[in-house]
């Protein structure tokens, strides 16, 4: 999986990246970082949704150290990648099941359509080439045909799938499914939930509520809260992790669809207010493009092509 | 986040407003303001750059200077652009003027809400107007998508077209309009996969379908979450399939939805319906003037009048008013007012609605604030007696124990009913001492004393707030 990973993060992204590269080389091709200069690069900060906040104080940094010099798009892709890098770093951790926990219970929860369940299969199949033993619930039991979709998966990697009746106490099935987990010794137990807004209180306290009723049966369950977000989301996304956050403690975070057109600046912007850990990216639709997050690949692919070419910037990928 | 931003604009417009002369540096500085309010709310660059432009064109122009008011001619001219880039006043009807069967087609980003949405078309139709409608899924990508809206068509009562294994997405739609034609049916929502709108084959085979149905309706179907990603979405999928309306789903979170603002201005198709909910009725026409006052923070007055109009008896709420403002408010009056709000709905939807409510909103996110705490509130108060509602400091220690058994709540909630009652009761105070002019400069969150926000972290986990329906 080591091999290749960055040039297919990097085709993943590509398409985000060619569009603020482009942009950054009409901007600074031999200019002289003035006002003017400084403003539109900010927009083009804005625009990548990285936040008012983030690109604000990229801008500052650069009005302080480079202000009115000769700068090249170079130069400013280099140093936007590691102000990005820099912001990023801190949360680049992967999610690695505890095998002693036997399972390691994880929930996985997000507003509607961010991708949860597609998430979950594509761990399931990544987890179970890699001998973990995986079983899935699916808890989504109010969306239509959600627990079929995941019973497909199941199907497709051969993991049993744990369902209930429509319309479900989804806090009862997760009880019974963990209670069985531990009883045949799996290893992970990847809990599907509804799509929510966070902004509604009910069905957010329905999701601490299979928390609650998780940790009758082990006070330690579960062992991590994995939020999907889909990149395409704004600055909502803010609000969104707050909540998630406080109301059910999240513990990291998965980013899907960065495939798109979408540029996913929005992940420095949270990884500043928040620093919660981005376990994976999601750059595709099969199963293998589940991908770990790293914060340089993403910080490079995300600034443009040309500052691999740079010979200043060491790869911090030691696998690549 | 936003509610700072909101008191800003709040601020600037305010600001403008009590300026006799009007420079162009104060319309500048003005402009500065909705720029930052309409990217923080996710109107795309480009879109906020040239509204800016065309506000700032009008704004220095010679009838704002000579107004009486300039700050409010400002204010205005940003608020009616706003409206007018959001396709003016007024909702825009679905084009159904095809011969039947009439496609209708539905595209749009994974997870943006087609296939839900395809469902709540099909209720309002089948439904409300009384057509017949066929749904058909051309979704074979997504794994028991297919089945997803067959599900939905039958709880819409509207039929779906048998699921053939095997068959493309163009077959299926061949087919979806072959059935359409001879079993006599009016309307044919075709559902389409997830796309990116830089996958090419997959933007290939959407301009394949549309090719051989020729739907009288594209609908691209957005979520009012979408950060600045909303111009190429919009762009991409208007030049490959030709959009005709835009259905924005998830209004009902708690993203501003710039991205509405983006999606007409690079398609110019306008916004035809909202989605607001996971239930099926959810579905509802779009009003740009309320968008318009949500993208830039400054509520929905217009909408919250129309809806108090709609569901309060005006009487009863003059009659408590009047109460309120000689601070002989009790808690009977309180139960009355419970009682009013009910039939307003939810609680976060009217603070949506009130200018200058974000700080307040924002202390209250992820909070239940649906209506089921009024009906503890209500089931608390009749278990009191008349003389313990009309002065409820009587009520000590016995007397709350008894109102608790007997209502079915515990002491605590009991507490803090009558707490929130005497924070009321100083807000009416207060606003007695503002006065009407004060209170409408300083908006509503200004009267917020702190006690009235529900208390955050360990110790109010199990407030009243809190519990599930």
């Amino acid at each position: 999986m080591a091999l290749g990973f960055f040039s297919r993060l990097k085709e993943g992204l590509s398409r985000s990246t060619q569009k603020l590269g482009g942009n950054i080389a009409a901007v600074f091709t031999r200019r002289r970082l003035d006002d003017a200069a400084l403003e539109e690069l900010e927009e083009l900060l804005i625009a990548a949704d990285l936040g008012p906040a983030v690109a604000g104080r990229v801008i500052d940094e650069f009005r302080r150290t480079r202000f009115g010099n000769e700068v090249t798009d170079e130069e400013v892709r280099v140093a936007l990648s590691a102000e990005v890098a820099r912001v990023l770093e801190p949360v680049a951790i992967p999610f690695v099941p505890d095998p002693a926990l036997k399972p390691h219970v994880v929930l996985v929860v997000g507003v509607n359509g961010t991708g949860k369940t597609t998430t979950i299969g594509k761990m399931a199949l990544q987890y179970g080439r890699a001998g973990v033993r995986t079983i899935l619930v699916a808890g989504d039991t109010f969306r239509a045909a959600a627990v079929e979709q995941l019973q497909i998966w199941g199907e497709r990697v051969g993991a049993p799938v744990i369902a209930g009746a429509p319309n479900a106490d989804a806090a009862g099935l997760a009880y019974q499914a963990f209670e069985r987990a531990r009883a045949e010794g799996a290893d992970l137990l990847l809990i599907d939930t509804a799509g929510r807004l966070h902004n509604k209180g009910a069905l957010m306290e329905e999701l601490a509520k299979i928390i609650r009723v998780l940790r009758k049966f082990d006070e330690t369950a579960p062992h991590s809260v994995l939020l999907v977000l889909d990149a395409t989301t704004g600055q909502n996304a803010i609000e969104q992790v707050r909540v998630f956050k406080e109301m059910v403690n999240i513990s990291g975070l998965i980013v899907t669809k960065l495939d798109g057109s979408a540029r996913g600046g929005i992940v420095v912007a949270l990884a500043e207010a928040f620093g919660l850990p981005v376990h994976a990216v999601g750059v595709g639709e099969k199963a293998e493009d589940l991908r770990p997050f790293r914060a340089a690949d993403f910080a490079r692919g995300l600034v443009g092509d040309s500052v691999r070419l740079t010979a200043s910037q060491p790869s911090a990928d030691p696998e690549t | 986040m936003f509610d700072s931003l909101s008191g800003r604009m709040t601020g600037v417009f305010d600001r403008l407003r009590t300026r006799g002369a009007l420079s162009e540096a104060d319309v500048a500085e003005a402009m500065r303001e909705v720029r930052l309010a309409m990217l923080d709310s996710d109107v795309a660059l480009p879109v906020v750059k040239d509204f800016i432009n065309r506000v700032r064109e009008r704004a220095i122009g010679a009838e704002v200077l000579e107004s009486i008011s300039p700050g409010q001619a400002v204010a205005k001219i940003v608020n009616d652009a706003l409206v007018e880039a959001l396709g003016g006043a007024g909702a825009v009807p679905l084009n159904l003027n095809a011969a039947a069967p009439i496609p209708i087609l539905m595209v749009g980003l994974q997870g943006s809400g087609k296939t839900t949405t395809a469902g709540k078309l099909g209720l309002r139709l089948g439904g409300r107007e009384r057509r017949r409608v066929l749904l058909a899924s051309l979704d074979t990508q997504r794994p028991a998508a297919q089945l997803q809206l067959a599900q939905l068509a039958q709880r819409a009562g509207v039929a779906s077209l048998p699921i053939v294994a095997g068959q493309t997405p163009v077959q299926i739609a061949q087919r979806a309009m072959e059935t359409g034609r001879r079993e006599g049916y009016d309307i044919v929502i075709l559902d389409t996969a997830g796309r990116l709108s830089i996958d090419e084959a997959l933007m290939e085979e959407v301009r394949q379908i549309r090719a051989v149905t020729n739907p009288a309706e594209t609908l691209l179907v957005v979520d009012a979450m979408t950060g600045q990603d909303a111009v190429n979405t919009a762009r991409a999928f208007n030049e490959a399939v030709g959009v005709t309306g835009i259905v924005m789903t998830r209004m009902d979170g708690d993203a501003r939805g710039g991205a509405a603002l983006s999606m007409r201005h690079i398609t110019g198709a306008p916004i035809k319906l909202t989605g607001s909910g996971e239930k099926l009725d959810a579905l509802e026409d779009f009003h740009p003037e309320r968008v318009a006052g949500r993208i830039l923070g400054l509520g929905d007055l217009a909408g919250l009048v129309e809806k108090a109009s709609d569901t309060l008896d005006a009487e009863e709420s003059e009659k408590l008013a009047l109460k309120m403002l000689r601070g002989k408010f009790d808690l009977d009056d309180y139960a009355a007012q419970i009682k009013q709000i009910n039939k307003m709905g939810s609680i976060s939807g009217i603070l949506d609605m009130l200018p200058g409510m974000g700080q307040m909103k924002s202390q209250l996110a992820g909070k239940d604030l649906d209506t089921s705490v009024l009906k503890r509130h209500t089931a608390i108060i009749s278990s009191m007696t008349k003389s313990e509602r009309r002065t409820p400091d009587i009520i000590k220690a016995s007397r709350k124990k008894r109102i608790a058994a007997g209502s079915g709540a515990t002491v605590q909630e009991v507490n803090r009913l009558l707490k929130q009652f005497d924070d009321m009761s100083t807000m009416m105070k207060r606003i007695n001492k503002l006065g009407a002019k004060g209170l409408m400069r300083q908006g509503l969150g200004a009267l917020m004393p702190k006690g009235m926000m529900p208390q955050g972290g360990p110790g109010g986990g199990r407030g009243p707030g809190q519990r599930p329906h």
